[in-house]
This record gives C-alpha cells, structure tokens and sequence, in this order.
C-alpha cells in the first residue's frame, strides 16, 4: 500500500490520530505542510457535513430545552392582584413553581418520582435477567436460530401504544390473563396489580432488546477461552460466572444504561393500559403531559426540567461509575481503558450478529 | 455421557419454545382477538370457533376514519425518516472517516439527544406552536420527531461506514476521485444496504411513535394511526371496541412485522450496531 498518498485521518491508527485532532492549531513543524494541510481541509469538510445535523438537533432539542427552563419560572395567566385585569402575559414567579413541586403539589410529584423509579428498577432488573436468559438459549441453539430470532424481534416491533392496548385488553376483567390464572383481579383499576399489569407488558416488549444485544457480546467471546477454562477445571457456573460475565458487561452495560432512560421517560404503556391521572402508575412525563395539555405551562415545564435532569443524572452515573461506553471505538487511539477493550479482536464487523 | 447429552438438548429446545412463546403469544392473541365476532370476543378459547372479518370491514368504514389515520401515520414517518437519512448520511460518513476535533464530543452529544425525555421537548413546544398556529398540522409532529429520530440515523450509519472496507475509498482517491466523487460513486452504492437498514428502523421508531402526536394534535382527522386506535369508542361510552381496537393494531404492526422477517439479520446487526465492539 502507497501510504504516504493516503490523506491521513483515513488510516488514524495510532498517534497520527491524535495530531488530526489538534487540526486547528498552528501545522506542528515535524509532519510537514502536506499532511497539516490536509487535515484542517478534512476538518473543514467534516464541519460541513455535521453541521446540518447539529443544527437541526440545537433546533429541536437544545432551543427546547432552554425555553422549557425559562417556562418553568412563569406562572399561569390570570387575574392580576395589583389591577383587577387579566393578564395577557404570563407573569414571572421565579422559582415558585418548583417550590410548589416540593411543597404544595409535593404528593402528586413524589408518588410520580417513586413510581417512575420503582418502574424503571424492576423492569429493568427483570429484562436483564430474562434478556440475559433468553441470549444464553439463542447462543446455544444451533437449529431453530432463524425462527428464535424472527420471532424475538416482534416485541420489539409491535409498537408501544398498541401493546399498551393489547395488554389492556390480556388484563381485562374477563380477559384472559383472568381465565389462565382462574381468578378475578381487576387489573386496570387504581392498586398496586395496576403496577404489576404495566411492569409485565413492559418487560415482555423489551427484555427480547436486550437479549438481542447481549447475545451480539456473546457472539464475539472466542471459544479458546472457554476451551482453557475447560481445561484448567472450571464447570460451567464457574465459566459463566469468570468469562461470560466480565466479557459481556461492556455490552451489556450499554444495554443497561439505554433501557433504563427510556424507563425513566416511559409515558404510553401506563397511560394506554391503565389511563391518565391513575396516581397507582403516573410516571414523570405523563404528570408533565398532562399539566401541559391543560395549559398549565409553568409547572409542565418544571416538572419536565426536573425528569431531565433525573435522566441526567443516571446517564452521567452509569458513564462515570461504571464505565459505560456508549460513543464506541471513534477511530481515535484510547487513552486509558485499552487492555478491558483490546483483549477481543477488533474486527470491523464483530457488531454484526452471524447467524 | 449420552443420557446427559440428551438431556441438555431436551433442555435447549425447551428453552427454544419458551423464547419463542414468550415472545409471539401476546401477538397471537391479537390476532386471534381481532378474528372473533363481537358477540364471542370474550372467548378464551386459542382459536377462534368462528372466523369473522367483520372488525377488519368495520375499520374500512370511513365514519371510522381509520384510513386518514393510516395516511397520517405514513405521511409523518416518511417524511421524518427521509429528511433524517439524508442529513444523517452526511454526518455519519464524517463521523466514520474523517479527523476532526471536538469529534467524540460531537458524536456523545448526538447519542445523549436520543436519550433525551421526549417530554421535556414537548411542553415547551406544544406552547409555542400553539402561539404559532402549529397545532393539528404535519410540521408539528415531524419537528419534535427528529430530535429522536436523527440520532439513531447517525449512530446506526456511523456503525455502517465504519464497517466498510477504507482501501476502495483510497484506490478511488489514488486513480484521481475527490472524496466527493469517491463518496458518490464508491460508498454511497455499497453502504445501499446499511442506508437501506437504517431507513426501516428509523422508519419504525417514527411510526411507533405516540406521545408527539397525541400532545400535538386534537383533530381526529390529523390524529396518526397509534393515536385513533386508542380514541376508538365503542357502540355505547363504557364498552371499548376492543375487536376492532386488535383488528387495527394488527394492521398497524403487520407492515412491520413483515419488514421485520424479511430483513431480520440486517434489522439485529443495525439494533446491535455499536453494543458488541
């Protein structure tokens, strides 16, 4: 191969990745004028290219973002208490709708911050571990892989509206989650077998994803290591435990971490299966929703602010705690976490799931 | 030996058919459902005694209006996915074969917004286009829909490109193509496939998409597919027409079932793009 014809930052391996990131200082005298100027002219067409992209992301979620913070410190429009008028604008109140967050609308608040919790640990919990499950059966099942992995991909296709109505109609009163357990609940009506029916749809749409994603970390495990294993004594607990798990974790992490922020943000399956305004499984954006759709702006975007930053903060727990890595291998040589990642053949194509 | 190993292969396809009734069960009683006569919906029995077609005809009817709500729902998710490909076609080649800096912090930033609760977008937007008239119109539900959409079409074709073979890129550039040609005439027909992939999947989460055009629209002839399922009333105000509520989520999810079997190995290798690195 020519390199020195390539335009460099095409084959970044190693520290010329490094130089192309400083692309805009001052060309560094050793590499010479050729190479510098190659890299700022691919910064300049990469600026292109992504700026479209991030333009329309600052449009719809960035400007948002701003003005539900600068809503959240409005209040409602009304009676002005000085002139007896109402008001066409909506006045500033500072931080009074998330003092009433905390103190006057504290209960409906909390029971939606407990309950968007408790939903996103326990469905969570249970898809990892039914996800985890059903990866280990597809990885050893050699016939029936075309009809194990069509069929686990419906779950995940049925959108989730109409799941939410499915279940609603599994879980009605006559239905026949009734007659399988010979029995009457009422699961659609305010208690905690409301929780119970949303948690069981939940997982049975989403536990498939993760079990998709896991068994692509299970597929890139070499089979010398087991055979190692095998030979130094290990049963297949022992294998699990000291080889499948460390090995899959990264990716199982990331499937984690996705999972539980769209928990966090779970808005159709209560709303469909049980309803609106049911205190037993209100979750922070349908409480915001709903604040929202009955004109009351302020504490909508409060509460759409605080649910935010939760997510936020989850994010940024499972990025720095536990090392999630999300973003992936971007070309660029890592700087720290390089003999967890490196142990595996990198190959190009290990994302993809072989049949 | 031979009884152990017997055993476990009991064992395996045991665990096969349980996956595979987990997962297609809740479906198959969908359909089951959206097949019985109004008068034995409550039948719990797993096929249906009598056929009838009569939910799936009561959907075509156009007081029902489930057809406008069809094109809605096509209209929407095609033109988000369309505008999202196109500009994430861009973004993620630069992402897959460019030097740039700031490029992780770039591509952290596009994955974090499609983590974003969808939520938080949607108040502050229902009150601006309500001030702008926005209500009950296409824009308004295609708008808020691209802050998920376009993240997941760039990172999955960012997964894509980087799978694709860098030496056809550079023997183009060496016998004398730009990179603007070499993206043209080299990548953009072999990363058909990748596009192809990515398309259906953003495609699905633009359909399958609820909260935004619920907040959004209060028409009912502006109402998506997901949205007029769950406002169907029945004959009387306390009986949900739930036959013909399965009959349309049937019809609503069979497109994408039927995408999703044809395509499947691709539609796992763009889900798990990115998680097995």
């Amino acid at each position: 191969m020519v390199d020195t014809e390539i335009p460099p930052g095409t084959a970044a391996d190693g520290p010329a990745g490094a130089a192309g990131g400083r692309a805009g200082q001052p060309a560094a005298p050793v590499k010479g004028g050729r190479r510098a100027w190659a890299t700022a002219a691919s910064g300049r067409t990469a600026a292109l290219l992504v700026s479209p992209t991030l333009l329309v992301l600052t449009i719809v979620v960035l400007y948002p973002t701003i003005m539900a913070l600068r809503e959240s410190l409005y209040g409602p429009k009304g009676l002005d208490p000085k002139t007896g008028f109402i008001t066409t604008t909506e006045p500033f109140v500072g931080l009074q709708n998330y003092a009433d967050i905390f103190g006057a609308a504290g209960d409906r608040f909390w029971n939606a911050f407990w309950n968007t919790t408790f939903f996103t640990v326990v469905t969570v919990g249970l898809e990892t571990l039914i996800g985890v499950t059903m990866a280990l059966i597809m990885h050893r099942a050699f016939s029936g892989r075309a009809l194990i992995r069509a069929s686990i991909l419906i779950p995940w296709a049925v959108p989730t509206a109409i799941s939410g109505l499915l279940w609603r109609w599994i879980f009605n009163s006559n239905g026949v989650a009734n007659a399988i357990l010979g029995h009457q609940v009422l699961w659609t009506t305010e208690g905690f077998h409301a929780k119970v029916a949303v948690i069981i749809a939940e997982v049975w749409k989403t536990s498939p994803f993760i079990g998709l994603l896991v068994l692509a970390g299970l597929q890139v495990i070499p089979k010398e290591v087991y055979e190692a294993a095998r030979i130094d004594g290990a049963g297949p607990l022992g294998q699990f435990r000291r080889i499948t798990l460390p090995l899959v974790k990264p990716a199982l992490l990331v499937a984690v971490l996705f999972r539980c922020l769209d928990a966090l943000r779970m808005f159709d399956l209560p709303y469909l299966l049980i309803g609106a305004q049911k205190n037993s499984v209100e979750t922070l954006s349908m409480l915001a929703q709903n604040e929202a759709s009955n004109v009351r702006f302020g504490p909508a975007a409060a509460y759409a602010v605080i649910l935010f930053l939760y997510v936020f903060l989850i994010a940024l727990g499972f990025v720095r705690l536990l090392g999630a890595d999300v973003v992936g291998d971007d070309g660029s040589p890592r700087k720290n976490k390089s003999n967890s990642k490196r142990r595996r053949a990198p190959g190009p194509d290990s994302a993809e799931v072989s049949a | 030996m031979t009884t152990t190993a017997k055993w476990r292969t009991w064992l395996l396809y045991a665990g096969v058919a349980a996956v595979v009734t987990y997962c297609l069960a809740p479906f198959y009683w969908m359909l089951v459902s959206s097949l019985r006569r109004t008068s034995d919906i409550f039948d719990t029995s797993l096929i249906p005694s009598s056929v009838s077609f009569a939910n799936y005809r009561a959907l075509f009817d156009p007081a029902q209006g489930f057809m406008r709500a069809l094109l809605n729902s096509l209209i929407v998710a095609g033109i988000t996915t369309t505008l999202a490909l196109l500009l994430a076609t861009f973004t993620a080649y630069a992402m897959a074969r460019l030097e740039f800096r700031f490029k992780r912090l770039v591509l952290t930033l596009i994955i974090a917004t499609s983590m974003f609760p969808v939520v938080s977008i949607v108040v502050p937007l229902l009150k601006l286009f309500t001030d702008i008239g926005w209500i009950n119109t296409y824009q308004a539900m295609i708008v808020p829909s691209m802050s998920f959409v376009l993240p997941l079409a760039v990172w999955n074709l960012t997964t894509f490109f980087r799978q694709m073979p860098e030496e056809l890129e550079q023997a183009a550039m060496i016998d004398g193509c730009t990179r603007g040609q070499a993206f043209r005439k080299i990548i953009i027909p072999i990363a058909a496939p990748g596009i192809f992939t990515t398309a259906i999947i953003t495609f699905i989460a633009a359909w399958n998409e609820f909260l935004i055009a619920l907040t959004m629209t209060n028409k009912p002839s502006m109402q998506t597919a997901p949205v007029a399922i769950s406002k169907f009333t029945g004959a009387t105000t306390y009986e949900t027409p739930f036959g013909s509520q399965m009959a349309a989520g049937v019809l609503v999810t069979v497109p994408l079932v039927v995408m999703v079997l044809v395509f499947q190995r691709r539609i796992v290798a763009g889900l798990t793009a990115g998680a097995a690195k």
